[in-house]
């Protein structure tokens, strides 16, 4: 198991700002960590990002070839910081 | 354009009788995982097939075990590309638990404690094609790979056999499961490299 | 910051017995934060590939970057850039990448940098900027979890630091096997002694960056929390 650090790559081809350091509230149990601390699971086919407390799904991204998969999961909106 | 990284081959993947393509084959037993391992106790662990109309046929672990089991010695094929030979296994054969059960499905979507499911054509699943197995190598299946019971369908992809299988839900329509859903191919064969959506 | 960029290998310099840094160039590289990864990006001659994380383990130096290599037994890519991959030859790498876990070196505050075995990589780049900025810096501590001395990567660095002997840059082996002689701290894993330090209180507003394996940096960010520091002012990052 990794944590969301290891997400900023394949991310950073779906999002402009860097999405690690977006803080989400997790629907299922109301924490609220940054996209950073989440639990990755990223030995498998693809990588399945939780809730470091409740395990929940928060999102899944796949690298296939030729395309890029995202999957909102179990949602939670994401917050970034603006300026 | 890509660039050649010179002199990387990454695990040598090469083809033969018994060696699916772009596979390779490795001695370890990779432990793959998509979320977090469930603890289930054995008297709380029960095993539920469901037809397409509802109907209900239930074990528990007890059950289960007093039903005839068969030991398998079998190769397995993971889409991240590691195959395993010659591994033995023991567990209750789908066909046993299909027994007496009338169905007109055509489609199986297996279940996991976790929440973890995967999607097979029901036809797959008898023939002697397909366990519940909950021995591995002669020991109890360790929880990391799958305990109590995992589904063993080595004919496909190694995803297809559910960790932590808890249930069978039959029916007439084919529902995709959680890879399957994530552009993971419907069947996985492993010898026509079905992977992907688009293989 | 989405594209691959070629990286050249210049050279490669040992960290432990097996375990290497690879000095690279990379075309138009943008500069980087201290804790920032890099993903590396290796195609075999069949199209093969193969994708993984490195943290930079150096600060930023024009086109210049680091990364750190413990080759994995039965590894797919990292003995082969710790053993293998020609000085002289390509690589493609993304980044930089990250913008949790980093430091910003205008960041007023103490600094507490927590070390499981390689995970040092990411925390090395932090301490090399805060030395980089002499007497002006925050104060710094790095507790390093190590398995015996052989294991202890970027020597010099650490040696630097324990010859400066300035108490607003410090350093401390916490070796769990075998110490060398005459180490002043018993053998054994981290416990909150380690990280109980005047000047890193958590009333002193100290934020701390905890990095290794997975078991290491629960237990470790469980011992900070424990000693009172908010949960958001301890950045982990693990692996493995």
């Amino acid at each position: 198991m990794r944590d969301g650090n290891a997400l900023a790559g394949p991310l950073s081809d779906l999002f402009l700002p860097d999405p690690t350091t977006a803080w989400r509230l997790c629907p299922g149990c109301g924490t609220d960590a940054a996209l950073a601390a989440l639990h990755v699971y990223d030995q498998g086919p693809a990588a399945v990002a939780r809730c470091p407390r409740c395990s929940e799904i928060a999102f899944r991204v796949a690298r296939h070839p030729g395309q890029l998969w995202f999957d909102f999961g179990g949602g939670g909106a994401l917050r970034f910081p603006t300026t | 354009m890509a660039t050649l990284t010179p002199g990387f081959h990454g695990h040598r993947r090469t083809r033969g009788d018994r060696l699916p393509p772009g596979q390779f084959l490795t001695e370890d037993f990779p432990v793959l995982s998509a979320g977090p391992t469930p603890e289930v106790p054995l008297d709380q662990w029960e095993f539920t097939l469901t037809t397409e109309d509802g109907g209900r046929h239930r074990w528990t672990w007890e059950q289960f075990l007093a039903l005839p089991q068969q030991e398998v010695t079998t190769d397995l094929h993971c889409v991240t590309r590691w195959s395993k030979f010659d591994t033995r296994w023991r567990g209750v054969s789908l066909d046993t638990l299909l027994e007496g059960v009338t169905t007109h499905a055509r489609y199986a979507l297996a279940e996991s404690y976790g929440g973890y499911t995967t999607n097979l054509p029901l036809a797959d699943l008898r023939d002697g094609k397909a366990w519940i197995a909950h021995t591995y190598d002669g020991e109890p299946l360790a929880a990391e790979h799958g305990g109590p019971a995992r589904l063993l369908v080595p004919h496909l992809y190694f995803w297809k056999s559910a960790k932590w299988i808890t249930g069978l839900t039959l029916g007439r329509t084919d529902r995709r499961g959680f890879w399957e859903q994530f552009g993971y191919h419907d069947y996985g064969d492993p010898w026509r490299e079905q992977r992907t959506w688009n293989d | 910051m989405s594209d691959w960029s070629r990286a050249e290998l210049r050279a490669r310099t040992p960290e432990s017995a097996t375990a290497r840094t690879l000095h690279l160039t990379v075309d138009g590289w943008p500069g980087h934060l201290p804790g920032q990864h890099v993903d590396v990006r290796l195609t075999a001659d069949d199209g093969y590939r193969a994708v993984r994380s490195y943290s930079l383990s150096a600060p930023a130096d024009g086109d210049r970057i680091e990364i750190s290599v413990q080759p994995a037994p039965h590894g797919e890519v990292s003995p082969y850039l710790a053993e293998d991959f020609p000085v002289g030859a390509g690589i493609e790498v993304k980044g930089p990448l990250g913008g949790w876990f980093v430091w910003k070196p205008g960041r007023p505050g103490p600094v507490l940098l927590v070390a499981g075995g390689s995970g040092i990589a990411p925390l090395a780049a932090m301490l090399r900027a805060r030395l980089d900025l002499g007497d002006d810096g925050p104060p710094f501590h790095l507790a390093y979890s190590l398995r015996d001395p052989g294991q202890r990567w970027f020597g010099a660095l650490l040696d630097g630091v324990a010859k400066a002997e300035d108490p607003a840059v410090t350093a401390a082996c916490l070796y769990t096997r075998t110490a060398p002689p005459g180490h002043p701290r018993p053998v054994g894993r981290i416990t909150a002694a380690d990280l109980d330090l005047p000047g890193f209180a958590p009333a002193d507003g100290a934020l701390a960056f905890v990095c290794g394996p997975t078991a290491f940096v629960e237990k470790a960010a469980g011992l900070l929390v424990h000693l009172g520091h908010r949960p958001d002012r301890v950045r982990t990052e693990r692996f493995g």
